[in-house]
């Protein structure tokens, strides 16, 4: 298990540094650069401006001298918000989108295996037709469609809730649960799945055979095993959230990470850009690790050594 | 393969329902624009953001433009850009798979690695970047999207190239002499493309949703064209005042993904039940196919 986790993590650190090379040389053979502003710049200053931040030097030493920079923690200094390093920028937006983003993961990850569950157990009945039924309809509504109507709804309408902003809890509510909406329907969808798949097993049906009461089997038999997909869908959907909480972000004004990558990638601010890039994937790759971690407590396979982790 | 899709079209009256749909859908898409008196960026200087009236079913917004001609033509660029996309994916994810599941062993072992390290990446992030290198227009748009969209075609084909490869027709190929070209082309392309096509238009609807989420950004199809991501965009900046330049584009949006995903559960459910080779399972063993 050791040698497994040595191997997820060895992986995830070539994907980081594969996904920082990729992203390094498209930025760099972009047409148009970071000084390309109204005003047009004399070559003096724009010689100088390049010199500043070695745009001048050969591609490989710029590259050599960002992963070095990369290695000591910096990020580099904005092409664009002069007075910040790229730094300064992504530890003001880190902590708003991790907030609204875990808020939304937990409550996707938590109400949906619990719905999912509930639909599972009342198969076919009315509870699971409803359930499977407001399951699919909750995918149709992304967060592009959802966060703009909740604002109407609850903060043009009804006057509840804060439009935007990110100052009290009341601004986090919905934000979160407009980003949590559909993965809410994707964990419902996939947990009521995995749910009846288990509840065919042999030992789950020795289980109820013997007299246990509902809760006692879902608790102790059906979940452990019926969680084992819902685990492993966790990477992709925060990988998933991710892209949803920039349209959140801008819907509700909130200053997140999203903002600033959308804001660098239209301004062309290479190092804003490149920086929340490489925060993005260290942080889905460190997710998708402590997913792994995860997997490796709920199936026993994996804990032994028996087997490599499949598809 | 064909009473699969009649089964999935006209399985329940959900299927049937969401089939018509789609298919009212695409029929706007393609008419509304050509019989509307209103063009694109026609300004109707009467009726300046206005609610919806006989003149104007859908409303207009603030530039006085008439939002049931924009919402239908915005669909033609919404729908088009999805299957282009979904093409692009096919072009790289079947010849993928193919090549994964024929080669097998540590060559296979590795491609899919790649495939499973690249599902972890959100991959919305790299069409940005695409958009943001290489400027903003429709055509880079759609090739970014398929090349992000081909993973799930890749491990279908992967698994169901694993289970044709070991079928007796395949060796009696072999056996007369076929080279790997003839094989590949002749007995397993024309084999696996059945669930390849089913699982291709599977992407449809993420693409529709990838695609109206990066013009809902302004990264993508720019004004005066328009897109279903482009007017939720505009709606959703008008709301406060106009609800209709929100709810029209929004609704028009949701419920043709709301189609999709109906067809698509049921598409799916017929390829299961018809057991058909997909390597769904999470943890079993190396991955290779279960069942027949």
């Amino acid at each position: 298990m050791t040698r497994y986790l040595a191997g997820r993590l060895l992986a995830s650190l070539v994907t980081l540094w594969a996904v920082v090379t990729v992203v390094f040389f498209l930025l760099r053979v972009a047409p148009g650069g970071p000084f390309d502003g109204e005003r047009r710049l004399t070559p003096e200053v724009e010689a100088n401006l390049r010199a500043a931040y070695h745009l001048d030097e050969p591609l490989l030493d710029q590259y050599g001298r960002y992963l070095g920079m990369l290695l000591r923690g910096d990020l580099g200094p904005s092409f664009r918000s002069k007075d910040f390093t790229v730094g300064e920028l992504i530890a003001g937006g880190l902590p708003v989108s991790l907030t609204i983003g875990g808020l939304a993961l937990a409550l996707a990850a938590g109400l949906g295996v619990a719905a999912g569950t509930g639909a599972a157990l009342a198969r076919d009945g009315p509870r699971d037709r409803w359930l499977t039924f407001a399951a699919t309809a909750g995918l149709a509504f992304p967060p592009i469609v959802v966060a703009p109507l909740l604002v109407l709804i609850f903060a043009v309408v009804l006057g509840w809730l804060p439009a935007g902003g990110f100052t009290t809890p009341a601004h986090v509510v919905l934000p979160a649960v407009a980003l949590a909406l559909p993965y809410l329907a994707a964990f419902t969808r996939l947990a009521r799945g995995s749910v009846v798949q288990t509840l065919a097993l042999p030992h789950v049906r020795t289980a109820i055979a013997k007299g246990l009461p509902t809760r006692r089997v879902v608790v102790r038999h059906v979940l452990p095993t019926a969680l084992i997909p819902v685990v492993s869908f966790l990477g992709p959907a925060a990988a998933a959230l991710l892209a949803g909480s920039m349209v959140i972000e801008e819907v509700f004004s909130l200053p997140g990470l999203g903002r600033y990558f959308v804001q660098g990638a239209l301004n062309r601010d290479y190092t804003l850009v490149m920086g929340t890039v490489v925060v993005y994937a260290t942080a889905i790759l460190a997710f998708n690790l402590a997913v792994d971690l995860l997997y490796t407590r709920l199936d026993p396979r994996i804990r032994l050594g028996r087997t490599r982790l499949g598809e | 393969m064909k009473e699969l899709l009649r089964d999935a079209v006209l399985g329940s009256a959900w299927t049937r329902a969401s089939f018509v749909t789609l298919c009212a859908v695409v029929a706007f898409a393609l008419l509304v624009p050509a019989a509307s008196p209103w063009a694109l960026d026609d300004v109707d200087w009467n009726a300046i953001d206005q609610a919806p009236t006989a003149a104007h079913w859908f409303g207009t917004d603030g530039a006085g433009r008439d939002l049931l001609t924009r919402t239908w033509s915005g669909g033609r660029v919404s729908l088009s850009i999805a299957l282009l996309a979904t093409a692009v994916s096919v072009l790289i994810g079947v010849p993928y798979g193919a090549v994964a599941g024929l080669l097998g062993g540590r060559v296979d072992q590795a491609m899919m690695r790649v495939v499973d390290a690249l599902y972890a990446l959100p991959f919305v992030l790299f069409v940005i970047l695409l958009v943001v290198v290489f400027g903003r227009n429709p055509y880079l748009l759609f090739v970014a999207l398929g090349a992000v969209s081909w993973l799930d075609l890749a491990r279908i084909v992967r698994g169901q190239t694993l289970a044709v490869r070991q079928e007796a027709y395949i060796d009696a190929a072999r056996a007369l002499g076929a080279g790997r070209a003839r094989i590949v082309l002749r007995h397993v392309l024309p084999n696996v493309s059945g669930p390849a096509l089913v699982y291709a238009t599977l992407t449809i609807p993420g693409v529709i949703l990838a695609e109206s989420f990066i013009s809902f950004l302004g990264l993508g199809i720019q004004e005066p064209d328009a897109s279903w991501g482009v007017l939720i965009s505009d709606g959703a900046r008008a709301m406060q005042t106009s609800w209709w330049q929100l709810v029209f584009p929004a609704g028009v949006l949701a419920v043709t993904l709301l189609s999709c995903n109906v067809l698509g559960d049921r598409l799916r459910d017929a390829l299961d039940r018809r057991d058909t080779v997909v390597p769904r399972t999470t943890v079993a063993g190396d991955g290779a196919p279960s069942g027949s």
